[in-house]
């Protein structure tokens, strides 16, 4: 599952990533913008258009593609590495 | 470390303990093996859940359009941590370079970076706290469980505080057709960071929402029924509130207290650092080995007299854990400060509230561009004669242009023409700030107010 | 002594390589000589500058400033209203708010998105109707064609009327390019004619669309009743103009630009024909290396401004050398290479600040269907000249025929 975060210090509401990819960005009014943390797989293509198209480059994408599978029950016992 | 090769070995098979595993955190981690630390990075997070974003949670999350559990931070670079996850560090023995978990587990580091940021300050009485219905919002367990509630059509909520937090969770639920009622104790929403210029503003934003908004009275009392639920609220005014959720935003907590009796200086105001992000001991000596970034952390910023700022600030955690993973891998000489100007966002309401620079810093304001009465405007916040801050309400992409003005520390007022000023623009007004003897809820930005160049540094111990 | 940068920018000569000419402006950030306007060349001036409230689009403020050879000449005579990328707010964001609604969000978020399938069409049309492998203009049977048929589907003009609407954006846009063999009385009066019909016929469609409303753009904007009320219909018509212009003549450049780039670059075009989401990093490259807006004439400042130690006076018109500005090594590393690898691409392409470029996500989604489907389907292309011949605008750069050969052309 991919995921996101947008830097919304950046971000200045171009809403290149809501026209590009409407099921993940969206404006809240004007300027405010409201995206989904990690949406689903078949976005991925046009999230990758979102991202490359803010002009002011505040759409995070994972650039990790095997996330450290944590498991956070596994986690709690003990020690886990992601390796 | 000086040129005897001990850096060298550091970067080659050093022991980085990270205590704090979120924004702050991972955004260090991948710093550091981005820069080419090769040693080993262990991450203590005293929730069970990896590296999570928390500005979702009280606005796509209260709206129902994302999940709480969906909300994990993108990996910018592979970190390859060991992770104790749901583990929280309990003490620190800086002597013996180790830090103590709960769990009994001491883990031994050579560089310790401490991000451990800000709890949400708890409704004072314990037992009203418990009552059913009763919630706070910092983690993503807080996000989901009033997610939850909010689904479920609760009959009112009542959010106490109209800081940004609390103005958004109100916003969130008119957003979902609930009524609420909002007790603020300031005259106005926003009023600690914003003052009330642009208070009012804010206020006139939830009333035209439909938000029941009541602003200088306290939450004295909560009251539950025989099943242990929330059923009302008493006000300082006398009124009763009936409700059957109430959200309790009075601000945050820094998470300090594991650090008691330390020796690190700790207390109630965050960590005391360098502007390298390294952190004092108590007895005002600048550590070589321990780190602090984030919510917790405060440090003095260059632009604002050297004061100690401690900033709630997405963008702060992440510029800081930059700067600290840059600084414990690099000679004293190679160190850099931390001097990104602050910055900070808020969406409510259908509006962009975004400021840059220290507002609450600010004595007056100059409403710049556009017009406080159509809720489209710039406001620039002076001090002393120069320009200190500035907010904007859905005119983002003039920002950069003040914030500009803000680092060349430009004259306040400003005497030149723009675009769009209007008549309310021609002279400051007075920003009306609270007394700041007075609380209220929610500024973000706090100020211990000395400076390492009067000399008169104060050090309040851990409690 | 050389001729002046002013000049030199403005010489035909200059058209298919104007780099080296920007390249030697950049000495001199701010440039300035006599009456004429004030040149900024490099990236962070010029975004400082797209994002200062001290500078004006407001139309009427430059026409009284001094002397800009790229004023537009017919201002004056055109009856419309300035449109919104000639006001400064509140006008311009009340107006362009309300072009904003039915186009994108937060109300029409799913407008563009939604006309993936259309333009795929188009271009897969367009691509068809090539013809002869052996020697075919790209400009004019797929650069020219592909965005006016676009407008005519997001503003909702009839399909048999888009043959008209074709020969008025022919007539406008060659008036945008003045040839200078051409007798200029009957150039203008072509252009002339051509504003006057498209403004006639779009005034009657707006007429039509207010009693019989479709989902097109054209009917949403006669319809609506906003928070910010509704547009006049001579704003409607304006606004209308603007985005046939503007929607134009960019993409134009934006594809052709792009295929002789990429002819040029075949490192690339390979990788394109064999995954077709390198479009989306190609483009953005593209918007940076070849930027189909050179610079932004006609605006002034409201107030004295200073930029690297220049003091720019109060009511002095700016020249913002986009193109020059993408290429500042200052910015980007080694800023001559076109790499669609590069990371760090925050380009100028399509403008910043309040006026960045309105139709940019629609731009993308078309230069990148454009790009990606000619690498796939055309086989070997080759250029037949190179440099090609370049439209007369400095301002609107790109060439005016792009004559390529290939094998054949695929399914």
């Amino acid at each position: 599952m991919p995921r996101i975060a947008v830097d919304l210090n950046r971000c200045q509401g171009y809403a290149q990533c809501a026209f590009l990819a409407p099921e993940v960005f969206a404006l809240h009014g004007d300027e405010a913008l409201l995206y989904d943390p990690e949406p689903d797989e078949g976005q991925r293509e046009k999230l990758a258009q979102a991202a490359a198209a803010c002009p002011v480059q505040a759409v995070l994408v994972d650039a990790v593609d095997s996330v450290d599978s944590v498991d956070s029950v596994a986690a709690a016992a003990g020690a886990v590495s992601d390796r | 470390m000086s040129g005897d090769g001990s850096l060298e070995r550091f970067r080659r098979e050093g022991r980085v303990v990270v205590v704090g595993a979120s924004l702050a955190g991972l955004r260090a981690a991948e710093t550091l093996r981005e820069k080419g630390f090769a040693g080993s990075l262990t991450m203590i997070g005293d929730e069970p859940h990896e590296p999570y974003d928390r500005p979702p949670l009280s606005k796509t999350v209260l709206l129902g359009r994302a999940a709480a559990e969906r909300t994990a931070l993108p990996r910018l670079k592979e970190v390859d941590a060991t992770w104790r996850l749901g583990v929280a560090a309990t003490g620190l023995d800086m002597a013996g370079r180790r830090v103590r978990l709960t769990d009994g587990d001491e883990v031994p580091y050579d560089r310790l970076l401490i991000a451990t940021g800000v709890r949400a300050r708890p409704w004072p009485r314990e037992a009203e706290a418990e009552l059913d219905g009763v919630f706070v919002l910092r983690t993503r367990d807080d996000g989901a469980a009033l997610a939850r509630r909010l689904a479920a059509g609760p009959k009112r909520v009542l959010v106490v505080g109209a800081g940004f937090t609390g103005s958004e969770i109100a916003a969130a639920c008119r957003e979902r057709g609930l009524a609420v009622t909002v007790a603020e104790r300031g005259a106005s929403p926003l009023v600690g960071a914003l003052g009330g210029v642009v208070g009012a503003v804010a206020a006139d934003l939830q009333r035209r929402h439909g938000v029941d908004l009541r602003c200088g009275v306290m939450v004295t009392a909560l009251e539950g029924d025989a099943a242990g639920r929330v059923r009302a609220a008493r006000l300082s005014d006398g009124s009763t509130v009936e409700t059957d959720v109430v959200v309790v935003s009075l601000g945050a907590t820094r998470n300090t207290e594991w650090l008691a009796g330390s020796g690190l200086g700790a207390g109630p105001r965050g960590i005391a650092c360098d502007a390298g992000c390294r952190a004092f001991d108590i007895r005002g000596i600048v550590t070589d080995d321990v780190f602090a970034a984030g919510d917790v952390a405060r440090c003095p910023h260059p632009l604002f007299g050297y004061q100690f700022l401690s900033l709630e600030h997405w963008g702060n955690a992440v510029s800081q854990a930059r700067v600290a993973a840059h600084n414990m891998l690099s000679e004293s000489t190679d160190r850099i400060p931390h001097l990104e100007v602050p910055a900070f966002w808020s969406s409510q309401f259908g509006v962009n509230i975004k400021s840059v620079g220290v507002p609450s810093l600010g004595t007056e304001i100059l409403i710049a561009q556009g017009s406080l009465e159509e809720r489209r405007f710039v406001g620039v916040y002076g001090y002393q004669g120069r320009i200190i801050g500035a907010v904007s309400f859905d005119q983002a992409r003039w920002l950069p242009f003040y914030q500009e003005l803000i680092e060349t520390t430009a004259p306040f007022p400003p005497e030149f023409a723009t675009v769009d000023r209007r008549a309310e623009g021609r002279r400051p007004l007075d920003a009306d700030f609270p007394d700041p003897s007075v609380p209220t809820h929610g500024p973000t930005v706090t100020l211990s107010g000395y400076s390492p160049a009067d000399r008169r540094m104060t050090f309040t111990p851990a409690h | 002594m050389t001729p002046s940068p002013l000049h030199q920018i403005l010489d035909y000569a200059n058209r298919a390589d104007p780099y080296p000419i920007y390249e030697e402006l950049r000495r001199t950030p701010v440039h300035h000589e006599g009456d004429g306007p004030y040149v900024v060349s490099t990236y962070h001036e010029i975004l400082g500058l797209l994002h200062d409230p001290r500078v004006s689009s407001d139309s009427r403020t430059v026409a009284r400033t001094p002397h800009d050879p790229l004023a537009e000449p017919d201002q004056q005579e055109s009856a419309l209203p300035p449109s919104f990328l000639r006001l400064d707010p509140p006008e311009h964001d009340r107006l362009r708010r309300m072009t904003n609604r039915p186009f994108g969000p937060p109300h029409s978020p799913h407008r563009v998105d939604g006309m993936r399938g259309e333009l795929r069409d188009i271009v897969t049309g367009l691509i068809d109707g090539i013809g002869d492998p052996d020697r075919f203009d790209l400009v004019d049977q797929f650069s020219y064609p592909f965005p006016v048929t676009v407008i005519c589907r997001l503003l909702g003009i009839p399909r048999e009327d888009e043959a008209r609407f074709h020969t008025w954006a022919d007539a406008i846009a060659a008036s945008l390019d003045p040839d200078p063999d051409a007798d200029p009385a009957e150039r203008g009066k072509g252009a002339h004619d051509a504003r006057m019909q498209l403004g006639m016929y779009l005034a009657g469609l707006i007429e039509e669309r207010r009693r019989n409303p479709g989902d097109d753009m054209l009917s949403a904007l006669a319809t609506a009743q906003g928070e910010d009320g509704s547009m006049t219909t001579m704003e409607l018509l304006s606004t209308a103009a603007l985005l046939l212009i503007a929607g134009h003549e960019t993409t134009v450049n934006l594809v052709t630009n792009g295929m002789l780039t990429l002819l040029r670059n075949p490192g690339s075009l390979q990788r394109l024909r064999a995954d077709h989401r390198l479009a989306v990093p190609i483009v953005e490259e593209l918007l940076r290396f070849e930027p189909p807006v050179q610079l932004v004439p006609q605006r002034v400042t409201l107030a004295d401004v200073e930029v690297r130690g220049v003091t720019i006076p109060k009511g002095s018109s700016l020249w913002l050398v986009l193109a020059s500005g993408n290429r500042d090594p200052r910015r980007f590393e080694n800023p001559d290479r076109f790499d669609p690898d590069r990371r760090d691409i925050q380009h100028l392409g399509l403008g910043s600040g309040i006026h960045s470029c309105f139709g940019a996500p629609l731009a993308r989604l078309e230069a990148q269907f454009a790009l990606s489907e000619l690498a796939r389907r055309l086989e070997n292309p080759r250029l037949l000249e190179d440099p090609p011949p370049y439209r007369r605008n400095a301002v609107l750069r790109g060439p005016r025929h792009l004559r390529i050969a290939c094998d054949g052309i695929r399914a």
